[in-house]
């Protein structure tokens, strides 16, 4: 699904510049579940960012199911993460004057489906988080997990290859985040392909594989027994 | 592009800080407000203006005789002349462009009522004419008929007098046409009475003319073949200035006048006159647009610059649109409908209020009576329509600084923005 070959990414910083990402070769499968861990600057969310075409890579190459990633315009990446892609962030990044449902149907108005259609199909997704009654609420107005879901929930409305996660968890205490990891977990059981950015050593044990990244390169990367999270909820 | 999902969005945007969207709202509004009250004003002014030219044909030059200032060919200076009816046939034979040449003679005013019926007498101006003045002059025959040219050539005694003059001597039962009043001691019949195509000004002195056929008035007052003033009508489509020279020159040439004298010959172009005025028309007009523009101009600043406060505003919201997959140009499209959509309904709501102004303005008009120069302010649709085109590209305008910058903020810059 996800293929990467010798990739190297640096940062201008002023004169001198900063090599972040120093020969990354990684590849991951459908249906995988892979938690990314390293210590802050270690070049997790630079990875991350790359894998989720909002950032360029400098060299080596980068396969998303088949397709080469290379030389986008702001137009086709746009359409490739509407279409590949599904997001999930630290600090939720729902649209905070527009109701649950319109976030979720969001990637879907882009996609040009029909109002009806998204409707349904958002509210399909509300319920597969269990937010349905709260379809009309506005962000506002949920809890931090609630607002996690949703934007779980927008991530699958578009029916993505893969989910990208940036410390899904780290705005949230232990118990939501054991129920949004749960909520994640099912999702990979569906035969989605989930990449979770985090530090945290527990939420990295309920994914299937583990990659350590450290200054830059990958330090380990060894596939684990899943801890289900339903047994903490 | 014009789907109802973007015109929710952007009521929402618009609408989630009512105060400020107001406030810009209020600049743009305010400049196309003064925009339309100028452009109206102006357009009062010039209709003003224009009915003192109503009914008048505008192509014309009228001709009259000054003392002369140089000596030429053995006759002195400061000599008084008339012209002649010969003058008449040169200037037509000379320069066929003319259509028309009204010659003229006129009883001065003299001290004491010069025109007499029954018991009512009064004071008038009285002219000898040839038919044609009727199209020179902003009069129509109200009543009975205009003298014509079997009254020239036959010398009838006959006068139109104007409406002022029948209110004079005539009571209101009493029959005019047919009547007689006596004009400097000979006595006419009343054919006809005459009313002014305008009823702007005038006062005491309008519609108190007399006409009468230019040989009857030659005959009965001594005038032999003097002409004393002329009025002389260009073609369509020739500019009677292009002719003054020509003419000024062919009656000099033959009444003997010093080529460099420049005081004998008195005139008064009409026709430049009018476009004089035509040119201060179009002055206002400028004057309108510009300032008004310029007033507008900075309303546009200001909707720019509310729009590049929201761009920073929303600059995470963008982001998070762009991560989703929102194409760069949808995003555009929407900053600059936002953009046009505030500034047309801002000058909407300024144009409604300008015409309120000027429907009051025109109202109070209606109240007050005719003011002197001023008459019927207003706007025409290609104004208004060209103000909302001047709107709709101010707002692509202001849009367009803010759009650009929205999506020149990389997606993941935009993100890590709180």
């Amino acid at each position: 699904m996800i293929e990467i070959k010798d990739l190297h990414k640096s940062y201008k910083m002023g004169s001198n510049s900063l090599h972040v990402l120093k020969g990354i070769n990684f590849s991951v499968e459908e249906g995988e579940l892979v938690a990314i861990m390293g210590s802050s600057g270690s070049g997790k969310s630079t990875l991350l960012n790359i894998l989720g075409m909002l950032d360029e890579l400098d060299e080596g190459s980068y396969d998303l199911d088949g397709v080469p990633i290379k030389n986008l315009n702001e137009t086709k990446a746009a359409n490739y993460r509407n279409k590949f892609l599904g997001f999930i962030f630290q600090s939720f990044n729902l649209i905070n004057y527009k109701s649950a449902m319109e976030n979720v149907a969001l990637p879907l108005y882009y996609q040009k489906v029909s109002r009806k259609e998204r409707q349904e199909k958002a509210l399909k997704y509300l319920e597969q988080v269990g937010l349905k009654e709260w379809a009309g609420h506005l962000p506002s107005e949920l809890s931090g997990g609630q607002k996690q879901r949703v934007a779980i929930a927008r991530a699958l409305a578009a029916e993505p290859k893969v989910l990208l996660a940036d410390e899904p968890t780290g705005a949230l205490d232990s118990k939501t985040s054991y129920e949004v990891m749960d909520l994640i977990q099912k999702i990979n059981d569906e035969g989605n392909t989930i990449l979770i950015v985090t530090h945290e050593p527990d939420i990295a044990d309920m994914c299937k594989r583990i990659v350590h990244l450290k200054d830059g390169i990958i330090l380990e990367d060894k596939k684990v027994n899943q801890v289900r999270a339903s047994q903490y909820v | 592009m014009f789907s109802r999902d973007r015109w929710k969005e952007i009521l929402e945007v618009l609408s989630s800080n009512t105060l400020r969207t107001l406030a810009t709202a209020f600049g743009v509004g305010w400049g196309i407000f003064i925009l339309i009250i100028l452009l109206a004003a102006g357009k009062g002014l010039e209709n003003g203006i224009r009915l003192n030219f109503n009914g008048v044909a505008t192509n014309t030059m009228f001709l009259w005789t000054q003392p002369t200032t140089l000596a030429f060919e053995g006759l002195p200076e400061n000599r008084r002349f008339n012209y002649k009816l010969e003058d008449v046939d040169l200037l037509r034979q000379n320069i066929p462009e003319l259509r028309i040449i009204s010659p003229r003679n006129s009883l001065r005013n003299s001290v004491g009522d010069n025109v007499i019926r029954g018991t009512e007498s009064g004071n008038y101006r009285v002219f000898g004419d040839y038919p044609e003045i009727i199209e020179q002059r902003p009069i129509y025959v109200s009543k009975g008929r205009f003298f014509n040219h079997n009254d020239i050539s036959e010398r009838r005694k006959v006068v139109v007098i104007g409406d002022g003059i029948r209110k004079d001597l005539f009571r209101a039962d009493e029959a005019v046409l047919g009547s007689y009043i006596v004009v400097s001691g000979v006595n006419f019949m009343v054919i006809g009475t005459y009313k002014e195509k305008t009823s702007n000004g005038g006062g005491e002195n309008s519609e108190r003319e007399i006409y009468m056929p230019f040989t009857s008035f030659s005959q009965a007052y001594n005038r032999a073949d003097n002409v004393g003033w002329m009025a002389l009508t260009a073609e369509d489509g020739t500019s009677i200035s292009t002719l003054t020279e020509a003419i000024i020159n062919t009656v000099k040439q033959s009444r003997k006048i010093h080529p460099n004298d420049k005081r004998a010959i008195g005139y008064f172009d009409l026709f430049e006159e009018y476009n004089r005025v035509e040119s201060l028309f179009g002055a206002l007009r400028f004057v309108a647009y510009f300032v008004g523009i310029l007033v507008l101009l900075s309303g546009i600043i200001g909707v720019s610059n509310i729009m590049l406060i929201v761009i920073k505003e929303r600059t995470k919201e963008i982001g998070i649109r762009r991560a989703l997959g929102e194409d760069p140009w949808s995003i555009k499209l929407q900053i600059l409908m936002e953009s046009i959509f505030l500034t047309i309904i801002s000058g909407m709501v300024g144009i409604i209020f300008g015409a309120l102004v000027i429907f009051g303005v025109n109202t109070l008009l209606d109240v007050v009576g005719p003011v002197d120069m001023f008459l019927n302010p207003s706007v025409s649709l290609g104004v208004v329509l060209s103000a909302l085109a001047i709107l709709i590209i101010s707002g692509l305008l202001a849009g367009f600084i803010p759009a650009n910058k929205a999506i020149k903020v990389r997606p993941i810059e935009a993100l890590r923005t709180e």
